[in-house]
């Protein structure tokens, strides 16, 4: 007799049909309610989670992101349902759970990066370029190409605070490029064609104090602030040199830097426009892309004067200071966008040259700058570098993967 | 610009009815790899426009083919449109602007 009939024979003599069914029922629910059991808790482990080592990367292609982790240096999970991600970016809320994303479509995009899922979108323009997130992390601003603007949205649940057009001469609309949050729950931001350069004040409420610098020079292309919330300067790519506002004293106006750095020579043709995102300082010089010059100029913060431009590659899109500001990483507009150069900031010479492959589109340190993450979009790939040794330490999939933003971001101005 | 484009337009347009041949098929994917990845830096991806105009048929209608491929080769002076004719020839050049024109431009 086997051990089945034997079961089957005791428990029938006793018990009636329909109660061992009753029973077998009630067995199968018991194991599904641990198994749910077990799953929830999985899911409190993952919402639980410190999200400091946490970056988001843009995967241009697919409109998705990936979550990954720098801790152990690995992937977590892919979100996808993004919409055209070919020019975007991301900022973060404050407890950096949440990341706002920026895509090229107009899209707003609220992502839960700890439990990997979209949790408010908006298509906001036509398209759009970029974005920041207040002080005080209440407004996220999206600045617009077409229509050209800023539009102001609650980080809460996206729902629209302020219309700013961009407007100059009678009517006419600009694009908006250079959008950064300024301290006192304010933004920057710079007009392409207008050549002008608007500050935005919400502390008295959702109406905003606009303030209009106007002349500041030729194609604004992208702006930065610096990281104490001073300075904002915006680089012009229609004449050499940059735009400088000082926002302790914004009543002294918008004041030119480093006029005619390109002494007049002509410039090469530009086939990326540089960002000036990452803000390379090292004590009191800054790193800057030269526009149409296979160089980074140097420029002396403390009479705003240049103080040496450095020979690279190719023609710079990022340049960006290792947070301990000792060395500064360049990457390249194409056809050189397979190298990467590292500079030191202290005796200014090239102290090694990578080559990650066809499409290095970005860099970003992990927050104390012990590793950096590079894409390399030709390649499908991530790499991950030891930035003491150089070593190549980690590959990981990507798909056709641009921007990388730390979750570190949440708690630096401009970023 | 105009004074210099003329020509130069007339001698393209000249040289590229004579010649009917287009790129490899290992070369259009490159090309095409190009116009989705490089040109959309500035264009969008999608070529729905960014920093420059969108280069969708629509947005190109009525504009000849000649005037497309003499911009991509030679850029706009004046504007932020470079001079890709280091990169790709007449032959691959005109064959981009009639991808545009059509719409035709996905990889």
């Amino acid at each position: 007799m086997n051990p089945s009939n034997q079961y089957e024979s005791t428990t029938t003599d006793d018990v009636p049909t329909s109660v061992l069914s009753e029973l077998r029922t009630a067995w199968i629910v018991c194991c599904i309610f641990l198994l749910l059991l077990a799953s929830i808790t999985t899911s409190t482990e993952a919402s639980t989670r410190g999200s400091g080592d946490l970056a988001l990367v843009i995967e241009r292609a697919n409109g998705s992101v990936q979550v990954v982790e720098t801790t152990n240096n690995s992937a977590l999970m892919r979100i996808e349902g993004l919409g055209d991600l070919s020019h975007a970016s991301a900022v973060f809320s404050r407890d950096q759970r949440y990341a706002f994303v920026f895509g090229r479509d107009g899209g707003l995009t609220k992502v839960d990066i700890l439990e990997g899922k979209i949790v408010g979108r908006v298509i906001q323009s036509g398209n759009s370029i970029g974005g920041a997130i207040s002080q005080d992390g209440q407004l996220v601003a999206v600045s617009n190409y077409k229509p050209g603007g800023v539009k102001i949205f609650r980080a809460g649940d996206l729902s629209l605070v302020a219309d700013i057009p961009a407007t100059y001469d009678d009517g006419k609309q600009s694009k908006v490029i250079g959008l950064v949050d300024v301290p006192g729950k304010g933004f920057a931001f710079s007009l392409w064609d207008a050549g002008e350069i608007w500050l935005t004040d919400f502390s008295k409420g959702d109406e905003p104090v606009i303030t209009r610098f106007k002349n500041i020079g030729r194609n604004p292309y992208d702006a930065l602030i610096t990281p104490d919330g001073r300075y904002y300067i915006a680089g012009l790519f229609g004449e050499d040199g940059l735009a400088l506002l000082d926002l302790w004293h914004p009543e002294k106006g918008v004041r030119r830097i480093l006029p005619g750095y390109g002494r007049g020579e002509e410039k090469m043709p530009v086939y990326k426009m540089p960002h000036l995102e990452g803000w390379a300082v090292a004590g009191n010089r800054a790193f800057v892309p030269a526009i149409g010059r296979n160089e980074v100029l140097v420029i002396d913060m403390n009479n705003w004067t240049e103080a040496g431009r450095i020979p690279v590659k190719g023609q710079p899109v990022f340049v960006m200071g290792r947070p301990d500001g000792r060395e500064v990483w360049v990457n390249f507009a194409f056809p050189n966008n397979d190298t990467v150069q590292v500079i030191d900031a202290e005796s200014l010479a090239l102290s090694t040259t990578l080559q990650p492959g066809k499409g290095v589109l970005h860099m970003e340190f992990e927050p104390r700058g012990e590793e950096v993450w590079i894409s390399v979009r030709d390649k499908d790939e991530l790499h991950v570098y030891d930035t003491a040794s150089y070593a190549h330490r980690v590959t990981l999939p990507a798909q056709k993967p641009s921007g990388i933003f730390m979750s570190a971001r949440a708690s630096r101005i401009g970023l | 610009m105009a004074h210099w484009l003329g020509p130069v337009i007339i001698s393209l347009a000249t040289t590229v009815a004579a010649a009917d041949n287009r790129p490899s098929s290992q070369r259009q994917a490159e090309l095409r790899y190009l116009l989705t990845q490089d040109c959309g830096s500035c264009h969008g991806l999608t070529l729905q426009g960014g920093l420059g105009p969108a280069l969708t048929p629509e947005a190109l209608a009525g504009k000849p083919v000649e005037m497309l491929q003499a911009t991509i080769l030679f850029g706009r002076p004046g504007t932020a449109m470079p001079p890709w004719r280091a990169f790709v020839n007449e032959t691959e050049s005109l064959w981009l602007a009639e991808r545009l024109l059509q719409g035709e431009t996905s990889q």
